[in-house]
């Protein structure tokens, strides 16, 4: 018996949640950015979900895409926060205010 | 039936460990458990018959992007972090925004209807390898987006060494 896509929608969905709600209410930034790593992974999951399901291989592709970009965003993001902690000695987003925002 | 059971642990695992990603307070805590949430994510790509895309997860993510957050890390002042609050001030408004984004998808996803199979079947990727196929893709139809790809990884290289290079006083 076979687990149905639906399942793996929701999971997906889930894991989405997660990752939303940890990048709008934490305050370290690196736990943010690993929020953004949870959310790119919940696509992820949908992604190879569905390729397997549609008997598709265009999901694995994209979800390598994903994983590609998401390297690249982790090594700029990453390199952002030592710059942002040089200059400022904190990596916690509500004492960044310097644009009044 | 036994699928199920494993859907089910693997699900309640995934759910779980990234409740604790978002929740702890030791920045520290929290890659570690990213890192056994990655090996769940790699076991239920496995479980789709997607074992190339479950070998890059556990070396891009596990084996290079944690490590980098690892370094990041270490670098900060985790004393501070042990006696201040974990949330800003907008924790509740976050809450709902995720909750309500969770119900719209959900009633969403209720009115999804699959599109007709393609002809990658599990038959044909088991006898002709997963990797093979994907290769096989990636080096024709998905030729362009493959060196997009590249290009974008140059850039990130490029870009992370301009950011974090210390910058002389003259």
């Amino acid at each position: 018996m076979m687990v149905p896509l639906s399942w793996y929608m929701v999971l997906s969905l889930a894991v989405f949640t997660i990752g939303m709600m940890g990048f709008l209410s934490r305050k370290n930034v690196i736990i943010m950015f690993m929020s953004i790593e949870l959310m790119l992974n919940a696509v992820n999951i949908n992604l190879i979900s569905l390729s397997h399901y549609l008997q598709d291989l265009r999901g694995h592709i994209l979800a390598f895409f994903v994983i590609a970009v998401a390297a690249a965003e982790a090594a700029i993001g990453l390199a952002i926060v030592i710059a942002l902690f040089r200059n400022k000695a904190t990596a916690h987003v509500d004492e960044i205010n310097e644009m009044k925002g | 039936m036994i699928s199920i059971g494993f859907f089910a642990y693997f699900a309640f695992a995934i759910v779980v460990l990234s409740l604790l990603v978002i929740t702890r307070r030791n920045p520290v805590h929290s890659v570690l458990w990213m890192l056994l949430l990655f090996f769940h994510i790699a076991g239920l790509y496995l479980m789709l018959n997607a074992e190339f895309m479950a070998a890059i997860q556990v070396i891009v993510y596990a084996g290079g992007i944690l490590v980098l957050f690892l370094f990041v890390v270490l670098l900060m002042n985790l004393r501070e972090e042990m006696t201040i609050s974990k949330y800003t001030g907008y924790g509740l408004t976050g809450f709902t925004f995720a909750l309500g984004l969770f119900v719209v998808v959900f009633m969403a996803l209720r009115s999804f209807v699959a599109a007709p199979p393609g002809q990658y079947t599990v038959d044909l990727i088991q006898k002709e390898t997963h990797i093979k196929i994907l290769g096989k893709l990636l080096y024709t139809q998905f030729l362009y987006p493959f060196e997009i790809a590249s290009l974008i990884l140059l850039v990130a290289i490029i870009g992370a060494i301009v950011l974090a290079k210390r910058r002389l006083k003259s």
